[in-house]
């Protein structure tokens, strides 16, 4: 009976769920999914991390190779992000060139590394002009059931945690590079940006974390990437139904609480890696 | 480049407006006050009085036939701010109207001059009013940048941005000044966002009756 309503009237099977304030998985409106993550999973990459946000499924891969550096900034690497949402997280999603989704994604991931300056391009550098490291990080979803974007900002920070580079030194004589694989260095991040994601429904509520259905019903989404220190990286909101501005300042506060959340549990995480 | 299509439903029945001359000449006429100051020497910045955002004009309905709807989408970057657009109009556009129609909006660049997808939402707002498509409201793309002292500006140059610390623009609605889209670049504080939020909903005054009076000026000649 429940089931045949909700297929006939998703909206409204909703609405009844959201007048109680709280959602049909149990959750509240507050309220993220069980986020677990898995350091390191990947031997063939450099670093590599998995996060599952419920049901959200993103594996973050990043491999590391050598460059000649841009000509207007020879001191400098580059980190090139890009996300892959194949057919198999979603019946949304059809094989072939990247679709519209997953290019904004990738652009936004892109954009919260440069806003973020979470890795100092310059650390990058391994001779000024001549050589220097591109970090590829691959993020691939497994699986779709939406907020796809904090699922990708987080894979993103506990891969590039866990990224190890060896020693480059350059041969005077013969110039060329030298890689050095016994000793390798863990990379300096600067900051530690997290991603919180909302919906809107009907103009006024604001859930946290939606699922793949609530992103669809929704009329609106926003997502907040903060810092340690409660900057702001990026305020993503594309469209959709208006805000008011205090409607907005429940969201930062509610970012503050998500980003010690997740801070904790990724410290957890890679303490528990250490003794390797 | 930026060119953009907002579909509300299937179909084929295309209302093409003249976006792109609106951009076009609110760009040209920015960069002609700029010189005319410069030559008189007053050295005060190109602004009008009492608000700081950069002059502005709009000249509607200058193409007498359709421009063409070729969607043609250069790079990633390129289709996220079409994205933002898009998401943007169909939030305001009562689609429910217009059953079974394609509203095709197509931007053309013809000067950037700084605050680029804040011009980009201007034009595709009195597009869409000069169309006589029916929206629910109005709406208005402001750009602010804070320098590294944190000092706002509103309506920045290209210089301008590329030193700012942080850009941010907002398309703000008429009706309330909600706050339909953000597209942040840098970093801030989130007291900071909301004196930049502030600014932006008191400009977005001037915006509006930006649009009043030239619907109004044009209105009265026919």
């Amino acid at each position: 009976m429940a089931a045949g309503f909700k297929t006939v009237e998703p909206l409204e099977y909703y609405r009844r769920f959201l007048k109680e304030n709280c959602r049909p998985d149990g959750r509240e409106l507050g309220e993220f999914r069980t986020t677990t993550v898995n350091i390191g999973s990947i031997s063939t990459a450099d670093g590599s991390a998995l996060v599952k946000l419920g049901n959200t499924t993103v594996i973050c891969g990043v491999k590391a190779e050598f460059a000649a550096p841009p000509t207007d900034a020879p001191d400098k690497g580059y980190v090139v992000p890009n996300v892959d949402l194949p057919p198999l997280c979603s019946w949304r999603f059809r094989s072939g060139p990247p679709g519209e989704e997953a290019q904004v994604a990738s652009q936004f991931i892109a954009d919260v590394i440069e806003n973020s300056q979470i890795i100092q391009k310059e650390d990058l550098c391994i001779s000024p002009g001549k050589l220097a490291w591109v970090l590829y990080c691959d993020l691939i979803c497994l699986d779709y059931d939406g907020n796809i974007l904090d699922a990708c900002t987080f894979a993103l920070l506990a891969a590039l945690k866990n990224v190890q580079l060896p020693e480059v030194t350059i041969n005077e004589e013969t110039a060329l590079a030298e890689v050095n694989l016994k000793k390798k260095s863990y990379l300096n991040i600067r900051t530690h940006p997290v991603a919180t994601s909302f919906a809107v429904f009907d103009d006024t509520l604001l859930i946290v974390d939606p699922t793949g259905e609530e992103e669809h019903l929704a009329t609106g989404t926003l997502t907040i990437v903060m810092d340690e220190e409660g900057k702001l990286c990026c305020l993503h909101k594309p469209g959709g139904s208006g805000l008011t501005g205090a409607k907005l300042q429940d969201c930062m506060s509610r970012a503050v609480t998500r980003h010690k959340e997740v801070k904790k549990l990724m410290d957890e995480v890679i303490k528990s890696m250490k003794p390797k | 480049m930026v060119t953009q299509s907002v579909r509300s439903a299937r179909g084929r029945a295309e209302v093409i407006i003249a976006a792109t001359r609106g951009v076009g000449a609110m760009e040209e006429e920015m960069h002609t006050d700029a010189k005319i100051r410069a030559e008189i020497g007053t050295g005060c910045s190109p602004r009008g009085p009492g608000c700081s955002l950069r002059h502005f004009a709009c000249e509607q309905n200058l193409l007498s036939r359709p421009d063409g709807s070729a969607s043609f989408l250069q790079g990633v970057a390129e289709k996220s701010r079409e994205r933002l657009i898009r998401n943007t109009c169909e939030a305001v556009v009562l689609g429910t109207l217009h059953p079974r129609t394609s509203i095709t909006v197509v931007l053309q660049v013809v000067s950037d001059a700084g605050s680029l997808l804040a011009c980009c939402l201007n034009a595709a707002c009195m597009a869409l009013v000069d169309a006589g498509v029916p929206m629910r409201a109005l709406f208005c793309g402001v750009t602010c940048a804070l320098d590294s002292d944190g000092t706002l500006v509103l309506d920045p140059t290209s210089k301008q941005e590329k030193e700012a610390r942080a850009v941010l623009t907002f398309a703000l609605d008429s009706v309330e000044r909600k706050l339909l889209m953000s597209s942040t670049k840098g970093l801030y504080s989130d007291s900071e966002l909301q004196q930049c939020l502030a600014a932006a909903q008191a400009a977005s005054q001037h915006v509006f009756r930006f649009y009043r009076e030239s619907l109004q000026r044009r209105y009265s000649k026919s």
